[in-house]
């Protein structure tokens, strides 16, 4: 049996390892080369997961650590697909988000960031998606924050995200971007990325239609995963 | 000219130094869910070899890297993974997950997990490949995330026949791949070092 091998990823496009002014990278970048080899079962298998796994409120970030009342913040409701670069969705897969709370705060026991903490924001989510690749969360907007990079830099307001996939080898972690941030052109994290274009899918865009009246509005933020080859022909891969 | 319609994978960024919020968040300190994912690998019941492996991350000045987390995926002691592309899938020993979150101590950068050694796995044409767990990395200061592969010392004759060991052309720098084994109490515990730059780099893999 053969599988059908997914597609190479696109070392141009993704961001390089030595990224010198994101300083952090400088010493965690490998200097040689990655070896690059056709995946096999051990990276076109990755771990599965139903809804057993998580809990019915783990994509509602304002009611998932809610103690006392409402989280502070804008409210927003960020949905989306996770698709594959043949555009079809990627079902049943766990899809994982952290961020900061509204004043840029996160809450983790190394930020010593000034702004305070949030009693009613934990700040991290998961779901799992659908037959069709959706997804949704709802959380408040983070807050921009300053980082230790040169002396005085700010992260854009952005949400982690991690997904899955289907195999090890479709493994991504990114940032979701919003819309309109004057400190996405700013920010030597987003600068890592070479291709404006790869940039901009990073920016989710405002979507008035998935707002909820009088209570909150809608980021749409699509997520695209590596894609497989169709399987017209059988390879013949090395050593065969 | 016609146009192609493939979309472009989404760029990667990197996890920064808060990933176990997300991903691990008693780790970050504090509890939200019901049950975090990742922290049992094999199940209680899943046959084969229980071990440990342990060890570092380190930057390339070899200072311990303690904000980093690691996933690992591999398949049981009869080389089956839990995954329904996996010809053998409906086999796999019961429980078991394959796959883990591995987070080390904030204080010194050690980390460490408990699973059960792997069997093999078949590789490019049928050729089998010696029992290995993939292992993908992430951190503050990690653009993409880094992937490689433990491999076993004991398994020395596997090991020289290995298709994915034998791609590396430097011959020492095979070694990066291999994990020692000691005994501690009956326990076999097997060190696997990480370095991600500089002297000893470890090899990585772009699959």
């Amino acid at each position: 049996m053969t599988l059908p091998e997914y597609f190479q990823r696109d070392r141009t496009w993704q961001p390089p390892a030595f990224t010198p002014d994101y300083k952090t990278s400088v010493l965690r970048s490998p200097r040689l080369p990655l070896l690059s080899l056709h995946g096999t079962l051990s990276e076109m298998t990755g771990p599965t997961f139903g809804h057993g796994d998580i809990g019915p409120f783990d994509n509602d970030l304002l009611r998932n650590f809610a103690q006392t009342g409402e989280p502070i913040g804008e409210r927003i409701i960020v949905h989306g697909r996770v698709l594959d670069e043949n555009g079809r969705g990627v079902p049943h897969t766990l899809v994982e988000v952290w961020q900061a709370n509204a004043g840029g705060r996160y809450r983790h026991k190394t930020d010593m960031y000034l702004a305070p903490l949030d009693p009613n924001f934990g700040g991290c989510g998961r779901t799992v998606t659908d037959a069709e690749g959706a997804f949704a969360f709802r959380t408040i907007k983070p807050g921009a924050y300053p980082w230790r990079n040169w002396i005085n830099s700010w992260r854009p307001a952005h949400i982690h995200v991690s997904v899955m996939g289907s195999g090890f080898c479709q493994r991504l972690i990114t940032q979701m971007y919003f819309e309109g941030d004057p400190l996405i052109p700013r920010c030597p994290i987003v600068a890592t990325i070479p291709d404006p274009r790869a940039v901009e899918q990073l920016t989710a865009v405002l979507d008035m239609n998935e707002g909820r009246a009088l209570d909150c509005l809608a980021y749409k933020f699509d997520i695209v995963l590596r894609g497989r080859r169709s399987t017209f022909f059988e390879n013949r891969p090395e050593g065969n | 000219m016609q146009r192609l319609d493939h979309m472009k994978e989404s760029a990667s960024q990197t996890a920064g130094p808060y990933v176990h919020i997300g991903l691990a968040p008693s780790r970050a300190g504090f509890d939200v869910y019901a049950q975090e994912l990742g922290l049992d690998i094999t199940g209680p019941e899943a046959p084969g070899e229980r071990i440990r492996v342990e060890g570092m991350v380190f930057d390339g000045t070899g200072t311990s890297i303690r904000d980093v987390l690691i996933e690992t995926w591999q398949a049981d002691a009869a080389g089956i993974h839990p995954h329904p592309e996996d010809p053998r899938a409906a086999q796999v020993a019961p429980g078991f997950r394959g796959w883990g979150r591995v987070v080390p101590d904030f204080a010194t950068g050690l980390w460490s997990f408990d699973t059960i050694k792997p069997g093999v796995v078949a590789g490019w044409g049928g050729r089998p490949q010696a029992p290995h767990i993939s292992f993908w990395l992430v951190a503050r200061g990690i653009n993409i995330g880094l992937q490689t592969r433990l491999y076993f010392a004991d398994e020395a004759e596997a090991n020289a026949a290995d298709p994915v060991l034998n791609l590396v052309e430097q011959v020492h720098r095979r070694a990066t791949l291999i994990a020692a084994r000691e005994e501690r109490e009956g326990l076999p515990v097997y060190r696997f070092d990480i370095r991600l730059q500089g002297d000893g780099e470890t090899v990585f893999l772009d699959v």
